[in-house]
């Protein structure tokens, strides 16, 4: 972790054993590549972050690891189950560890916002009383920092970071192993993004939890990550230790496109990353 | 795409121009094109029946292990029956009077006025009932599952339905596909009264038919069986509505004009399979009912 400055507790330490582990992974659309042949390893309690360029396949590669897109060749494993091999109701029961952030929170409009933080304890614990759930509600939201009488509105009616919150206050509901933030600050403003970024590393403190935070925001990778992976077109360019990559001398990289990788995560690379995506394609 | 490519496309190109004046090649180049396009409708055309078949065996497969909740099925009950009824009713009450003034000019030309209520009910409950309340209840019910639904795919909330461990094919589809099957066939019968309504009303009170003798009419030329075929033929209308609607809206492209699409094509399709089932099951009860009753009789 990389900026540690203003941290009042320890972070849970990385612990031993990988959750997620992705091997030759390949994923086509109409006859093309949009991932190929991507291995990975995740280690349970480490936060990854995902950069790259638009469309390079960031959104895929993590709809690929929750199961929502199915690969076409490779495997993901999560805690060591195939999730290709899995039913339909093993797959379900797997996602109940996991939660999701959306980029635009994907709350559900019909709904008031303690229905939707709530959504996830109705549909998969039947037997909860509604007393509990109201208090796991309120105790969540105020965890993301919203206030109480938020609950009756409708996400029409919050902003986008208060509907940001709103999405992870209902992933983190369950108590999920691994959670999953697709583009956290995309469309908000610095300050906003800094309280989600937050947000992120509070969440860490809190639970055990695993992370995968995709992310064209370099701040936000270098502040919430232990660990950066760079897609390209089509293939994984290369996966790096966040303080090593943001912050340690260029000497410390041994490839030259790993410090290509480090010019353009630090903004230094200007059109020659184009040239390593075309070398690399 | 490399320069090199580029440039081997368009020397093709060029060639292809240059000998676009020889009639052999250019046939043979529209046929193929031909060939091409109708092709690729076909496999369009039988995958997207696929997609539909497997889609309609998933919602089928949960309908029979387990139903989704009493309040999710119950706010989908309300939005289709109870919020269709005001336009249902109008419909069907302008249905009958446009069938009396429609009618009323041939059948006192021939002094046969007081008939008017058996031709009116009978075509009411038989054909234009079920027909025209399903096609309002498309425009109404279908297109707004299609947006509804199209705009959930779009902005990501049937994925966080899948994430939070729900089948969204099970929570979305069965409420709706239960509360069209259920409550369009209600939706009918109040359709068919209104209309009988209607028809009185402007027979009787506008034109001034006897009373007595239009009721007598109306009841002799109206069988149980016609009743039965009209309602029975609403059950499938209902599950077309649901059916069709939320398979667009599940495989709705992005944006907003892509929500716009789906609306429309839900519409558009639900309504021409409206027709064609129409069509066929008329054949089918008319079949049955002659080979019960070979003399046209009633089975009530």
């Amino acid at each position: 972790m990389s900026d540690t400055s203003n941290i009042e507790e320890p972070i849970a330490p990385i612990q031993n054993g990988n959750l997620i582990e992705v091997d030759g992974l390949s994923v086509g659309f109409d006859g093309q590549w949009i991932l190929h042949n991507i291995d990975l390893k995740i280690a349970k309690g480490q936060t990854l972050a995902i950069i790259g360029e638009s469309g390079c396949g960031k959104t895929v590669f993590m709809k690929t690891l929750v199961g929502l897109v199915k690969s076409t060749q490779g495997s993901v494993k999560f805690d060591h189950q195939d999730l290709s091999k899995l039913s339909d109701a093993e797959l379900a029961s797997i996602r109940r560890r996991i939660g999701f952030v959306f980029q635009n929170a994907a709350l559900f409009d019909s709904m008031s916002i303690f229905d939707n933080v709530a959504f996830p304890i109705r549909q998969n614990e039947h037997e909860v009383a509604e007393s509990e759930v109201r208090d796991r509600v309120m105790q969540h939201l105020s965890e993301v920092g919203l206030p109480s009488d938020i609950t009756r509105r409708r996400p029409a009616e919050l902003s986008g970071g208060m509907r940001k919150r709103v999405g992870l206050a209902r992933a983190l509901i369950l108590k999920p192993e691994l959670i999953v933030y697709d583009e956290p600050t995309t469309g908000l403003d610095p300050i906003m993004s800094d309280v989600i970024n937050e947000l992120i590393l509070d969440t860490r403190r809190r639970y055990p939890v695993t992370s995968v935070v995709v992310t064209h925001d370099m701040h936000t990778a270098r502040k919430v990550s232990d660990r950066v992976l760079m897609l390209f077109p089509r293939r994984r360019l290369n996966s790096h230790d966040s303080q090593v990559l943001f912050d340690g001398p260029p000497s410390d990289l041994e490839h030259a496109e790993d410090r290509r990788v480090r010019q353009f995560v630090r903004g230094e690379a200007g059109d020659r990353i184009r040239e390593l995506a075309s070398e690399v394609s | 795409m490399s320069h090199c490519t580029h440039r081997k496309i368009k020397t093709v190109s060029e060639s292809a121009a240059s000998i676009s004046s020889i009639p052999s090649r250019n046939s043979a180049g529209a046929f193929t094109r031909w060939v091409t396009q109708w092709g690729s409708a076909v496999v369009d055309g039988i995958s997207a029946i696929g997609d539909l078949s497997i889609f309609t065996w998933q919602m089928l497969k949960w309908m029979f292990t387990r139903l989704p909740s009493r309040g999710t099925i119950l706010i989908n009950f309300y939005q289709v029956g109870a919020l269709s009824l005001p336009v249902v009713a109008l419909t069907g009450t302008f249905i009958g009077m446009v069938l009396a003034v429609q009618s009323y000019a041939q059948f006192h030309a021939i002094g046969l006025d007081s008939r008017l209520g058996a031709v009116i009910n009978s075509t009411l409950v038989k054909e234009l009932g079920p027909v025209l309340a399903a096609t309002m209840l498309a425009g109404r019910v279908g297109s707004a599952m299609a947006a509804v639904l199209g705009t959930m795919r779009v902005t990501e909330q049937i994925d966080a339905l899948t994430t939070m461990g729900a089948d969204p094919i099970h929570y979305l589809v069965v409420p709706r596909f239960l509360a069209c099957i259920l409550l369009i066939p209600a939706l009918t019968i109040m359709a068919d009264f209104m209309g009988i309504v209607g028809g009185y009303f402007y027979s009787v009170i506008i034109l001034g038919i006897d009373h007595a003798a239009y009721l007598n009419h109306s009841r002799a030329g109206v069988a149980g069986f016609d009743l039965f075929s009209g309602i029975f033929k609403s059950i499938f209308f209902g599950g077309i509505i649901a059916l069709v609607s939320c398979y667009r809206g599940f495989h709705c492209q992005a944006g907003a004009e892509g929500v716009g699409k789906a609306a429309t094509t839900a519409f558009v399709y639900s309504f021409v399979l409206i027709l064609a089932v129409d069509l066929f099951l008329t054949i089918v009860l008319n079949s049955i009912y002659y080979s019960i009753y070979p003399t046209g009789g009633s089975f009530l």
